[in-house]
């Protein structure tokens, strides 16, 4: 399709602006871009624009401002929700050859870096001075922080050191219009609203993010890794539990079922006791002679609950080993079937059993065979559910049964994202979890810094609109779920 | 006074009031009338902020009353008008507390009211801040509607962390009525060491010790001494405090000391002279600011009395990365706290009608255009 003046316009104004290789334009060279982590969802955008500094950023939301184009804007595209997925008439913002460490300070224990840099490379840059970055997502080689600040990322070990927005100092932003703003500070708190809070997890929609400042903490003088093995989900979730109770805050504490253990076994052969109903890989980290104590009260703990077999690692190797088949569960999951579905909601712990059951039983309803993996510590439950996509009516099926999970997540007190994000693909469930006046409040936000809404148009907050429509589908099929939640 | 835990538990919902309805109805006139209104919790911290002219009162003191606390989930909901006594007396039953141990300031104050003012205490720099604490909120916007955001859970990235937005808004964006807080076991075993110190060696040390691996959980230095606390297990406190020397408090002084701190009694902040807070980079050296200084959080806060030239305190406290607020006393009528650069002060401005077109709640109290 030839272009239109005004995109032609465009795109010879970006071009002057940024390097010849920084606009990329054919649909060949677009094709990488199609899609971020959540792979079903595919669109080319108008371009793609690579700057390499933060006046590159700058031109091109200027640039974009004045021809009123819509912008997307892309870290690494690790993101699984289609929080970057393109729009088609936009351009897509690619942050990723911002991606210099600009300063570690050590006396201030802090990093300053752009946000195409690896989570990873932060903590790798580091650990020479014995510091390291602690949110750690499992996609921590590939993501970069800019994405990190985006989604509000956690990780394996935030029930212990939080997520990325307890781990930040100051961001530079610049807005739709390509306004400069400083938030945050190098000191523990800054004057007036938080924007700091308020930018973390906001999905790009309120601003684009030109450089970071995060907290480093030092390495933990020692780790261990205990595995423990269950007969029931329940008892694997009452020894969370406990340990709790004790006034424990592990590292990271992680269950799998039945289903996730055998995938990972099979694909990395870590070790895991295959007849287990649940695992729990717990971790906990800090100076030899505590752990020396805890140790021995956890796995006192675990026995009590029914734990029949207990491993502990203290070496790195197997440490590792135990970690590597929890690491490896979405591409372990990801050969027991052709496509799986990977949901995010957030419960209260104690609402495990329950939630698992209802699972189990939608399984069986939609013949669909789903893989749980739990972040214990903090009630983000990932169901794994598998399908084939080129099979009739099976991404439909999968797509219906993962929106029943989130809706039951937020009827017991939880949340449909923990850690994933909106994105595209969780907007009819945010219609589930906020009411009318709490989306409108969240429009005003929004409009508050991009009264345009040129910024990912269209994710992480669904129109009111949609929301209403949605609500008059699913009663018409007459398939509301949870009756007795608040509709609009 | 019939506040503290042996009366207050088990049997809570004696206490127990929500005033959501009447409170939203109270904003929702004002609203009709664009009266504004001046929200007040248990008046501990009227002396915060900037004096703005008198008006109506929303009072949240009598809505109070824990709404659910589940110590193996490690979170607390409770109405916003429950007294910090009350709720950290709650939570000590249970063996937990709260991360940001904050600041009281009078035995009339309200958890409502310490997360407006956004105050947390000697433990911040190691455990986290108020806003850290907080997973959810309902809160009441300059509409009089009633609003949830966030949840009891520790991840949740549905929508814009508005309820962490509220906390150190002072009121002018909502007015919150529930709030969750993350909850955490006490530690086990305290200690705390003082050392005489030069002020130079001080904030190195502090600095130093933060970036190893040992259970700080406060620091302070008062011009003579640095004071260390060390908080976790009886054999982790016990190897750190072999590591870093220096003399043992007994127990009971070093308790009375961080409070006496952390409620602004010690020594230091006796008098009517203005009170000034630095915050800075933390390993910032000491600033040529005379001797009127304690430091606290690692070197990241650093009170200061007397009258001062606001605008050189203030571009000193940007040039090491921070800002300078006046705390107490002094010209309350001007603006208080740190300048906002032009267009953050705009963006502000916006929010603030994003959730108050009519400027009712507590306007003028943060800025006086906010």
């Amino acid at each position: 399709m030839p272009a239109s003046p005004d995109r032609t316009a465009l795109l010879v104004e970006l071009q002057a602006a940024l390097s010849a290789d920084a606009v990329l334009r054919s649909a060949e060279d677009l094709r990488p871009y199609e899609c971020d982590g959540l792979s079903v969802l595919r669109e080319l955008p108008l371009c793609v624009v690579l700057p390499t500094d933060r006046e590159g950023v700058q031109a091109v939301l200027q640039i974009c401002q004045r021809h009123g184009v819509a912008v997307v804007p892309r870290g690494a595209g690790t993101g699984l929700s289609g929080g970057a997925r393109p729009i088609r008439d936009a351009v897509l913002l690619s942050l990723a050859r911002l991606h210099h460490i600009i300063a570690i300070d050590r006396e201030n224990r802090t990093a300053r870096v752009q946000p195409g840099v690896r989570n990873l490379a932060i903590s790798e840059a580091a650990r020479p001075l014995g510091l390291y970055y602690a949110p750690d997502p499992s996609s921590q080689i590939a993501c970069s922080i800019g994405g990190n600040v985006a989604e509000n990322s956690g990780g394996v070990h935030c029930l212990k050191y939080g997520l990325t927005v307890h781990n930040l100092l100051e961001l530079d932003v610049l807005t739709a219009t390509g306004e400069t703003l400083r938030i945050g500070s190098q000191a523990l708190d800054s004057p007036g609203y938080d924007l700091l809070a308020l930018m973390t997890g906001s999905e790009g929609l309120l601003g684009v993010v030109t450089e970071c400042t995060v907290r480093l903490l030092p390495v933990p003088e020692h780790v261990l890794v205990l595995l423990a093995a269950f007969s029931s989900v329940e008892a694997a979730a009452e020894s969370v539990s406990a340990i709790i109770a004790a006034g424990i805050i592990p590292a990271g504490l992680e269950m799998m079922d039945r289903l996730a253990i055998e995938a990972a076994e099979d694909f990395v052969h870590a070790g895991y006791p295959r007849d287990a109903a649940a695992i729990l890989l717990c971790e906990l980290d800090g100076p030899a002679v505590e752990l020396e104590e805890l140790v021995r009260e956890v796995e006192t703990l675990l026995q009590r609950y029914g734990a029949r077999a207990i491993r502990i690692a203290e070496d790195a190797a197997t440490r590792l080993l135990l970690w590597k088949g929890r690491k490896a569960a979405f591409p372990a999951v990801g050969r027991l079937a052709p496509d799986y579905y990977c949901m995010d909601g957030t419960i209260p712990r104690q609402r495990l059993a329950e939630v698992l059951g209802r699972i189990t039983a939608w399984s069986a309803e939609y013949g669909l065979r789903v893989a749980n993996v739990f972040h214990a510590g903090d009630g983000n439950l990932h169901p794994l559910i598998l399908y084939d996509a080129n099979a009739e009516g099976q991404l439909h099926a999968a797509e219906e049964f993962g929106r029943r999970i989130l809706e039951l997540c937020v009827a017991v007190g939880g949340s449909v994202t923990g850690e994933h994000g909106v994105g595209v693909e969780k907007l009819d469930s945010m219609c589930v979890q906020f009411n009318a006046a709490e989306l409108a409040q969240l429009h005003r936000i929004k409009h508050a810094f991009d009264p345009e809404g040129r910024l990912n148009p269209g994710k992480a907050v669904p129109s009111l609109h949609r929301c209403a429509e949605l609500g008059a589908m699913h009663v018409h099929h007459g398939q509301l779920p949870f009756p007795e939640l608040e509709r609009f | 006074m019939c506040i503290m835990a042996s009366c207050l538990s088990p049997n809570w919902s004696v206490f127990d009031i929500d005033q959501s309805q009447t409170l939203q109805m109270a904003v929702q006139e004002a609203h009709a009338r664009s009266q504004p209104l001046a929200i007040r919790g248990g008046g501990s911290k009227t002396f915060y902020g900037r004096q703005t002219p008198a008006c109506d009162l929303l009072d949240l003191g009598g809505h109070r009353g824990i709404i659910d606390y589940a110590p193996n989930e490690l979170f607390i909901t409770l109405r916003a008008g429950t007294s910090l006594q009350a709720l950290e007396a709650q939570l000590a039953e249970a063996g937990q507390m709260l991360p940001f141990e904050p600041p009281h300031f009078g035995p009339a104050a309200t958890i409502g009211g310490t997360l407006a003012c956004g105050f947390s205490g000697p433990s911040r720099p190691y455990a986290g801040s108020a806003r850290d604490t907080v997973l959810g909120m309902r809160i009441l916007n300059g509409q009089g509607e009633i609003l949830r955001f966030g949840g009891q859970v520790m991840k949740n990235v549905a929508g814009y962390d508005v309820s962490r937005l509220m906390v150190g808004a002072l009121g002018t964006l909502g007015v919150l009525l529930e709030v969750s807080l993350k909850v955490l076991p006490r530690p086990d075993s305290t200690v705390t060491l003082v050392r005489p110190m030069d002020p130079v060696t001080a904030v190195q040390r502090m600095n130093h010790w933060a970036g190893q691996p040992l259970p700080l959980s406060a620091t302070a230095y008062d011009g003579e001494h640095l004071y260390i606390r060390l908080s976790g297990t009886g054999s982790a406190v016990r190897a750190a405090q072999t590591r870093l020397g220096g003399e043992r408090l007994p127990d009971a002084e070093a308790a009375a000391f961080w409070v006496t701190l952390r409620e602004q009694r010690h020594v230091f902040f006796q008098g009517d002279a203005p009170l000034w807070r630095l915050a800075v980079a933390p390993a910032t050296p000491p600033l040529p600011l005379g001797d009127q200084i304690l430091i606290e959080w690692g070197g990241g806060q650093r009170w200061l009395r007397g009258a001062r030239d606001a605008t050189a305190l203030r571009q000193l406290a940007a040039e090491h990365g921070g800002h300078a607020t006046l705390f107490r006393g002094g010209d309350r009528r001007g603006e208080v706290f740190h300048p906002l650069t032009p267009p953050l002060l705009a963006m502000q401005q916006r929010l603030k009608a994003a959730f108050d077109r009519r400027a009712i709640l507590n306007s003028g109290r943060l800025y006086a255009t906010l």
